[in-house]
């Protein structure tokens, strides 16, 4: 393999990556404070992918006006799920709550089926994020570079939040101890509900960037990087933001170099996640960064 | 030094806490020794790396001559060494009986297939568990409450199903976590002739953790004292009762470990 | 005083009346057999082999309290295998265009029967071996990485052309699954998972449900026993999964996705997990009010107008259904309990004592 393909790759790898950590964050954030794997998660890239396309071909919304729109009204779609699906289930069984998010799922999916159909729609492309450049003789999209640099201001964005306000302190006591925190006298729906908002949020980011390189929106488009992003935020040790975009990384770069270096492999590709994930949990039950479980007795 | 049961200088740690220093005790066959302490002291910890629940970070567990540190807790309480929980612990969807049965299992001699097709021989078994379990549950006067589900029955019935459960397993050395807690002067006196009642029936060496000093100092030949968990005093309830450091560790004073 | 079990005084009876039930299915399914319509006859057929499923997958899922989420990974093993098997070497080498079929596949040849228990024994011995990761890790976890394995085998069903054909499928299996056929496995499997549930056996797995800890603590061996539910349910859904294939005589990857194993988790969850008998109803209801609600897909003529039909709009019901039943009735149509005579007598009145 040549140089240069060998850096179109990585780069390629980079920026799937990203989409990756950016999706992953969110499963991250919900599980550190609910415990829940929010299997519908994924599903939000579809939703605001299809908000994004809604806006720039039905109401002739430029691309920098939609594209905020969708991540905002997917946020807000999150803290609905959130108050339909998981609410009413915080005192029951874990395997309950498991069961209502894969419900959760399936009917956000359908519903897109039902509602918009199943033919793939293509993605308007604004013509800035089409070009080509040409970086040391390599040939990249600008999206290929543009995707890195979004996630890391998001995640910017989010580390200030998390770490560095009231509300940030707030939520990360409540994916230590919840029940302490509510005793502490914070408010904790409204930190869960701000949780799902942020964590929707970067999955909307991460779907209409993810739609930007695979411009082909169908129903059904967030369910393997949902899947993947879940898997990235295991590998990270899944409650740790830093995790979940270490993890995201290192399974997209996995990915696609695997692919590259094998291209006879190329048909397993979507088996190579789990793969990981499995060899994870054998050897590292709590994923890269976690802390090894313990039996409470 | 006996060989019936010994612990050797056993260590627990998580982290950087240390939850039990050096911890080392020996008891002889149908010895009823108490072990007590303030809150967080370790006690349960003790009991934990007994039962398998944790491996010590070093130390040894020995039981009938054999080193049992490390085993799984299953494999352990084949060997004859039964517990009750701190925080009830029952199966509390299913009725009083069955929490009882479930303790026969790890003796059961038919294999599962025979089990799936219905065949005489575990039938036969099934019919013995059954009758037997209600033994230990009229024993334990729960004989009545025998198809009661688990999970509906009072708070000091629910104690006294957690002995039954430990019992049906045929322990020699049985563990209980605080029996007493809960329970009102009179259900704890009772719980005390019930403990001597079952130790003299059943040939029971028996080890417990429990608050209620009356209970312990009633009942317990020798006792263990641990303070953050460092062995501070052994001994017999006079001598315990009297020893300075004892004293100190309960009134609260500050103390460095 | 010794115990007296209730079930002593009226096993007779209950022996029984199982008979004479076993006898009505059989009249019941004689007449369907003789003087039923091809759809009644497909519905019952569906029926039968969801029960074997929703039956052996509740065994991990309801009676071991596990979210396993890979049943369709068996279902597919089951399936191929079967497939395989009964399929004449001419057949084989006319379907596999792409790649050939590798050896011993292409020469092996088998009994429709032993072909499904063949199936049966494949998809256990995955099982097996995938127990081992599976189960040391448990809860949301555990839902994951059985999930993954879904995905593997479906990924390994597309890429693996020389046994599975690929995406391309095995065409032209022979309908041997029949309503004999497929309610004799179905009634099978029931009596077997219930006499496992209601032996030692089945109390150990339950104990590990309501409490692992304290089932350890009483000698119970986690490990042993969930993998002994998994590879039971596993052995029953290769078999149900090589009645599916000489069902609809079609198979391929598309068949056995994820969905598969959503709608035997809606069956499980509305019949009650943790019950076969609600294993039994949901299955039923699945398989009747399924095929029922086709309707909203298809085409609709009212007179002069044509309502197009609506792809997805079941699945959006079946979700719905899921989420309500969870959220506000989570114990489903029959909880933990079970059918017993004993209790319909009660309730006819019938009861002496
Ligand atoms: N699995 C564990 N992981 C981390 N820390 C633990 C664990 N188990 C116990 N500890 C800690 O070890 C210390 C001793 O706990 P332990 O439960 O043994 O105390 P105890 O003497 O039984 O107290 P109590 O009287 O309240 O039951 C405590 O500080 C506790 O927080
Ligand atoms: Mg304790």
């Amino acid at each position: 393999m040549s140089a240069t393909i060998f850096f179109q790759q990585l780069s390629n790898g980079i920026s799937l990556g990203s989409l990756y950590a950016l999706v992953a964050i969110g499963y991250t954030m919900v599980y550190g404070i609910l415990r829940l794997i929010n299997f519908a998660h994924g599903d939000l890239l579809m939703v605001a992918s299809y908000t994004a396309i809604y806006a720039v071909t039905m109401f002739s919304l430029p691309w920098y006006l939609s594209f905020p729109l969708a991540i905002a009204l997917t946020g807000c779609i999150g803290i609905l799920m959130d108050k339909v699906a998981y609410k009413p289930l915080r005192d029951a069984p874990r395997i309950s709550l498991l069961i209502s998010a894969i419900g959760a799922s399936f009917l956000l999916e359908n519903l897109a089926l039902v509602i918009i159909g199943g033919i793939p729609k293509g993605f308007p492309r604004p013509e800035i994020f089409a070009k080509v450049i040409e970086i040391l003789g390599v040939r990249v999209q600008v999206l290929t570079i543009y995707i890195p640099i979004m996630t890391l201001v998001f995640l910017m964005a989010l580390l200030y939040i998390v770490y560095r306000t009231k509300v940030g302190k707030a939520m990360r006591a409540a994916s230590k101890d919840i029940e302490t925190t509510r005793l502490m006298g914070i408010n904790v729906d409204r930190i869960i509900a701000l949780t799902f908002l942020m964590g929707s949020s970067l999955a909307a980011a991460g779907g209409i960037m993810w739609a930007l390189k695979y411009p082909q929106v169908n129903p059904f488009m967030g369910v393997i990087p949902g899947l993947k992003a879940f898997i990235a935020a295991v590998l990270g040790g899944i409650g740790d933001i830093i995790g979940a975009v270490v993890g995201g990384f290192v399974l997209g770069l996995g990915e696609i170099l695997l692919v590259a270096f094998f291209p006879e492999l190329a048909q397993y590709r979507d088996a190579f996640a789990f793969v990981l994930l499995i060899l994870v949990l054998l050897f590292r039950p709590t994923g890269i960064m976690g802390e090894p479980i313990t039996d409470k007795t | 030094m006996n060989d019936f049961f010994r612990l050797e200088s056993l260590v627990m740690q998580f982290g950087g806490l240390t939850a039990v220093k050096d911890f080392s005790l020996s008891i002889e066959p149908g010895e009823l020794v108490g072990l007590i302490g303030p809150n967080g002291a370790g006690k349960t910890t003790v009991f934990n790396m007994i039962t398998g629940f944790l491996t010590p970070t070093s130390g040894r567990v020995l039981w009938q001559g054999e080193d049992i540190t490390g085993l799984s807790v299953h494999q352990i309480t084949a060997r004859g060494i039964a517990r009750t929980f701190q925080n009830i612990r029952l199966f509390s969807d299913m009725t009083v009986l069955e929490n009882v049965m479930v303790s026969f299992h790890h003796k059961v001699r038919s294999r599962f297939w025979k089990a799936m097709l219905g065949l005489p021989s575990h039938g036969k078994e099934e019919r013995r568990i059954r009758q037997e379990s209600y033994r230990f549950l009229q024993e334990l006067n729960l004989g009545h409450l025998a198809d009661e589900k688990a999970g509906n029955l009072a708070y000091g019935q629910q104690r006294r199903l957690e002995i039954a459960r430990a019992l049906a397993t045929y322990p020699k050395l049985l563990l209980l976590d605080e029996p007493a807690a809960g329970m009102n002067p009179q259900e704890t006196m009772e719980l005390a002739d019930l403990v001597l009642e079952i130790r003299q029936k059943h040939a029971l060496t028996i080890f417990l953790i429990e608050h209620d000093m009356k209970f312990v100092m009633g009942l317990c030949e020798r006792i263990k004292v641990l303070d953050y968990g460092i062995s501070i005093a052994e001994g017999t309830p006079e001598e315990i009762q009297s020893n300075p450091d004892v004293i100190k560790a309960y009134l609260g004073e500050p103390k460095h470990a | 005083m010794t115990w007296k079990g209730k079930d002593m005084d009226t096993s007779k009876r209950n022996l029984y009346c199982n008979l004479a039930a076993l006898c009505l299915l059989a009249v019941v399914l004689y007449l369907f057999d003789q003087y039923g319509t091809e759809y009644q006859i497909r519905i019952l057929n569906n029926m039968a082999v969801f029960i074997t499923l929703a039956v052996s997958y509740n065994l991990v899922n309801g009676m071991c309290g596990l979210l396993h989420l890979g049943p369709n990974a068996f279902i597919t093993i089951g399936a191929y295998t079967s497939a395989l098997l009964t399929m004449s070497p001419m057949e084989k080498q006319m379907s596999f265009i792409i790649e050939p079929l590798i050896w011993p596949f292409s020469v092996l040849q088998a009994p429709f029967f032993v072909s499904l228990i063949a199936g049966g024994v494949m998809a256990t011995i995955f099982a097996f071996i995938i127990s081992f990761p599976v189960f040391r890790v448990r809860g949301d976890y555990l839902a994951i990485v059985t999930l993954g394995f879904g995905e593997v085998i479906r990924v390994l069903c597309n890429a693996l052309q020389g046994v599975t054909n690929g995406p391309l499928g095995l065409k032209g299996l022979q309908p041997y699954t029949n309503l004999w056929w497929s309610w004799g496995i179905a009634v099978f499997t029931i009596i077997v998972i219930t006499k496992l549930v209601n032996s030692s056996y089945g109390r150990a797995m339950k104990a590990i449900r309501e409490d692992e800890i304290a089932a350890k603590a009483m000698g119970v061996d986690p490990f042993r026993h969930l993998m002994l539910a998994f590879l039971v349910s596993a052995f029953f859904c290769g078999v149900a999964g090589g009645l599916m294939a000489h069902l609809i005589t079609t198979i391929s990857p598309t068949l056995f996705t994820f969905f598969l194993t959503f709608n035997l988790l809606i069956i499980i969850v509305v019949g009650g997990l943790g019950s076969t008998t609600g294993a039994v109803i949901g299955a039923a209801l699945f398989a009747w009010g399924g095929e029922a609600l086709r309707v909203v897909e298809s085409p609709m003529n009212f007179g002069a107008f044509t309502i197009p039909g609506i792809p997805g709009m079941r699945m959006v019901l079946f979700s719905v259904i899921l989420m309500v039943v969870i959220i506000f009735a989570r114990r489903g149509i029959m909880g933990r309990n079970e059918f017993s005579w004993n209790w319909l007598f009660t309730k006819l009145g019938l009861n002496a004592k």
